[in-house]
């Protein structure tokens, strides 16, 4: 038999461990079969532990397991990077209790979080340093570890108590669907609800906006005095969050 | 002179960064860094600093009939760029087939198609990375009835093919000695040692019939034995650590290890 056959009957034993797929080895290789599925097995579900403790927390070990187990079944991985497999688990936990969607979104949070842990380094403009723009010129865009997500449900808070070791909320719809800003400042993923007024503009800024753009977007929904006003204060906060940097416009 | 090092984890980043660990050399899993930025590259940057550092890879699959992944490749192409490292290393082992990463070091048969597949992606990775790798014996809980030749055999024609140079896991290879039935002395008298630049060190457990290479306990006394007989036969310098990576103890007890590893040199009379 050759090697890419040998691989695939190996491949077909790790996923199903089913009799079938033994069968294509000699009976002696069984125990040794069984380490090695019981390797790619714990490797998978430790890493979807160790990538979601809050969550781990909130629902609980054996929910959890259950989840976990049913990913792993129905999603072998497929990258280099184990930490790539965690991205899947929040889909499938909202799969898996559609009755609790703080759940699914608790996990995607944590998720976003540890993406901007990792995320490229760029440094962002200082407070200091805004004297020194060109405004006619400069282009201002998130530092690339910046992502927004959509809550529907008080995960946020959930996670935060979680986090302080307080008592979480109980799960609660929110009145309305909120934004989610994330990102890292220095080495810590931090992230905070948008008010509705920014949402746009930060949107926005993600992919990158000049300032003149960014104050005539705010004009036009605010009027002149309201629209100026808001696209300062949404660049200081933006500034002393370490949330933006300039690039120079595009000739 | 030998040199002496231990891995670089998580609960011992902060000794490493701030006081003066007493290693020659630090080894890192280069897949925890192959990663865009954030803390873990920064601390690897400052270690870097202070210590050499040995890249030692899990997922490139070697083995693989499928070939090489490129873009795994160029990550670790751009880390070995910016770290410099001591050495580059992986394992004789396979994880991936098209669509699938077992995240595990799965066996190979040990047959020349597979030699001609694994000497073909060796050759692909040194010129990738612009230098040569070493490659390490694996620890084993099956064998292939399609093997034409032993591990130490194949090992053997790995590294005169493609000129790469080896890690010499003594605990691996008493695991597979274990597991299989084979003499471990004569795989150590078999391999061509004056390849061997990185010897790692680290303990398994007993499971239901098979020894497991857990690396979550001390290096045991039938390791250490085969350490001793090892650098009884080395005649040039290499580079030894222990390797932990489960139920990490605090830094003062890998040391202590370092040291019994020291202890169990062959003693040179100086001329």
């Amino acid at each position: 038999m050759n090697l890419a056959a040998i691989q695939q009957d190996f491949r077909a034993w790790l996923v199903s461990g089913t009799e079938e797929a033994a069968a294509r080895f000699a009976p002696e290789a069984r125990a040794g079969l069984s380490v090695y599925q019981n390797n790619y097995r714990a490797s998978l579900m430790a890493c979807l532990a160790e990538s979601f403790p809050r969550t781990r927390m909130w629902i609980g070990e054996q929910t959890f397991r259950s989840v976990a187990a049913t990913l792993i079944d129905a999603r072998p991985p497929d990258s280099w990077s184990l930490d790539h497999y965690a991205a899947h688990f929040p889909a499938a936990l909202a799969e898996a209790l559609p009755h609790a969607p703080e759940a699914g979104e608790l996990a995607m949070l944590e998720q976003a979080l540890t993406d901007a842990f990792v995320g490229p380094d760029a440094p962002a403009l200082r407070p200091d340093q805004l004297s020194e723009i060109d405004w006619d010129t400069a282009i201002l865009q998130l530092v690339p570890t910046a992502r927004l997500l959509r809550h529907t449900t008080n995960a946020a808070s959930i996670w935060s108590a979680l986090t302080d070791e307080q008592a979480p909320p109980p799960a609660a719809l929110l009145p309305e669907p909120r934004m989610l800003l994330i990102w890292r400042t220095e080495h810590i993923s931090c992230f905070r609800a948008l008010e509705n007024w920014e949402t746009e503009s930060t949107q926005r800024a993600i992919h990158g906006i000049s300032f003149a753009d960014l104050c005539a977007r705010l004009v036009g929904r605010s009027g002149e005095a309201e629209g100026i006003q808001a696209a300062g204060a949404w660049l200081a906060q933006s500034t002393t969050d370490r949330l933006i940097r300039t690039l120079p416009l595009e000739a | 002179m030998h040199s002496f090092g231990l891995g670089l984890r998580k609960p011992h980043y902060t000794q490493f960064l701030e006081t003066g660990v007493p290693v020659d050399f630090v080894e890192v899993i280069s897949e925890n860094f192959m990663i865009e930025g954030g803390r873990p590259r920064d601390i690897l940057r400052r270690v870097r600093e202070r210590h050499p550092v040995a890249l030692h890879g899990v997922s490139m699959s070697i083995g693989s009939a499928h070939g090489l992944d490129r873009a795994y490749l160029a990550r670790l192409r751009a880390l070995v760029d910016e770290i410099e490292p001591l050495f580059v290393s992986d394992h004789l082992s396979w994880s991936r087939t098209p669509g699938f990463n077992s995240h595990d070091l799965l066996p190979l048969p040990y047959t020349r198609q597979a030699l001609d597949i694994v000497c073909s992606n060796i050759a692909q990775a040194q010129d990738a990375l612009g230098r040569t790798m070493l490659i390490e014996n694996p620890s084993s809980y099956l064998t292939f009835a399609e093997s034409e030749m032993p591990e130490w055999e194949f090992l053997r024609a790995v590294s005169d093919r493609t000129g790469c140079e080896l890690l010499l896991d003594v605990n691996n290879i008493h695991v597979s000695a274990v597991n299989h039935g084979f003499d471990a002395h004569h795989y150590i008298a078999a391999l061509p040692l004056d390849r061997v630049r990185q010897i790692h060190l680290a303990g398994h457990s007993q499971g239901e019939t098979l020894l497991i290479d857990t690396h979550d306990r001390p290096v045991p006394q039938q390791v250490w034995s085969l350490f001793a007989h090892v650098m009884g036969r080395l005649s040039h310098p290499v580079a030894i650590m222990i390797e932990r990576d489960d139920a990490i103890p605090p830094l003062p007890d890998l040391l202590a290890e370092l040291d019994i590893a020291r202890a169990l040199l062959p003693q040179r009379i100086a001329a």
